[in-house]
């Protein structure tokens, strides 16, 4: 009993002050690590490899929508140059077909947009090309989404409502094996 | 009575006992948070703008491709020419495999086919070795493939 009140007397409380100071520093240490950035990007799906050639396929022409961009980053649309700025709409326009013109696409459906790059085509390009071409299709989604009464196409609908929207107008972009001529050296 | 307004007079100094358990809250949100760079950029990767953009969600199902210049630092090694960065070494096109693998081994059996392989490619390298790293993708079944890009705020 004895040692016992003579500890109590000289156990004093812990310090506890510094200990803000131990936080801190730590607390600056991983303010200072942290990099809050998330990674965005554009998603794809590759097609499996095989090594038959791929068959070969009768198209009607008005069906294909043939996209080339060359070494120069010039683009070839539907064998004609074409602006960047104006892909978008002109994707949109020939997968709809709104005014049922004999030179595009019968239905979305049936509508294939061909891409195709050179090896020395640059990558900036190759996925400003890509981007416009996807983001035809989401435009179209998002209409199709906007008819049948929802705000707008997105990963937050009913599966059921965008396996709707996805069977009406199916994204078909078919990557073709690029040519070679501006490879860089 | 008394002893109460004894006590109300005398101003006691605010304790400041519970300031670390604030700091240790702030500090592990932070710890919680912060992601170390995994690996030190040999190559210069800024990548192009896009509007479609997608989050990836689950870090550790993903691995990521870096393709561009060497830095000034690197130049003397490996050249100007576009190189392939695995982890933290530059490498070549037939050690993708290897890497897929190293990175497939360190997770569960279910979650292997959700894998994503996050490509960071500088805008100004040439789509030549882009499409050779697209093929071996192909090849080793790995098909989804996220192109990194920052969001786009100005018109095309």
């Amino acid at each position: 009993m004895a040692k016992n009140s003579s500890r109590s007397r000289v156990a004093t409380e812990i310090n506890a002050s510094s200990m803000a100071d131990i936080a801190f520093l730590l607390l600056i240490f991983f303010l200072v690590t942290t990099t809050i950035d998330v990674d965005k990007g554009i998603l794809v799906k590759l097609p499996p490899w095989s090594n038959e050639p791929p068959p070969e396929m009768k198209l009607n022409s008005r069906n294909v929508f043939s996209v080339l961009v060359n070494a120069n980053n010039d683009l070839l649309v539907r064998k004609e140059p074409a602006d960047i700025a104006k892909l978008r709409e002109r994707t949109k326009e020939f997968i709809a077909n709104p005014s049922g013109q004999a030179d595009l696409a019968e239905k979305p459906t049936k509508a294939i947009i061909s891409l195709k790059n050179d090896r020395g085509t640059s990558y900036e390009t190759y996925l400003e090309v890509y981007n416009e071409l996807k983001a035809a299709y989401s435009e179209l989604w998002d209409d199709e989404a906007k008819a049948l009464g929802h705000p707008g196409y997105s990963d937050d609908l009913p599966l059921s409502v965008r396996k709707q929207i996805k069977g009406k107008i199916p994204m078909v972009l078919s990557e073709a094996e690029p040519t070679a001529f501006g490879e860089e050296k | 009575m008394s002893k109460f307004r004894k006590k109300g007079k005398s101003m006691p100094a605010i304790s400041t006992a519970s300031l670390p358990d604030i700091i240790f809250m702030l500090l592990f949100f932070f710890m919680v948070v912060t992601v170390m760079r995994e690996s030190e950029l040999k190559v210069k990767v800024q990548v192009p703008q896009a509007t479609e953009l997608t989050k990836l969600e689950q870090k550790s199902l993903v691995n990521y491709i870096y393709i561009g210049r060497p830095t000034k630092k690197f130049q003397e090694i490996y050249g100007t020419a576009p190189q392939l960065q695995l982890g933290d070494k530059i490498s070549k096109i037939n050690d993708l495999p290897l890497f897929l693998e190293q990175h497939k081994t360190t997770l569960p059996e279910v979650m292997r086919s959700r894998i994503t392989s996050s490509i960071r490619v500088d805008g100004d390298v040439t789509m030549g070795i882009v499409q050779d790293v697209k093929t071996e993708l192909r090849k080793q079944g790995q098909l989804r493939v996220n192109y990194s890009a920052r969001q786009r705020t100005d018109d095309l």
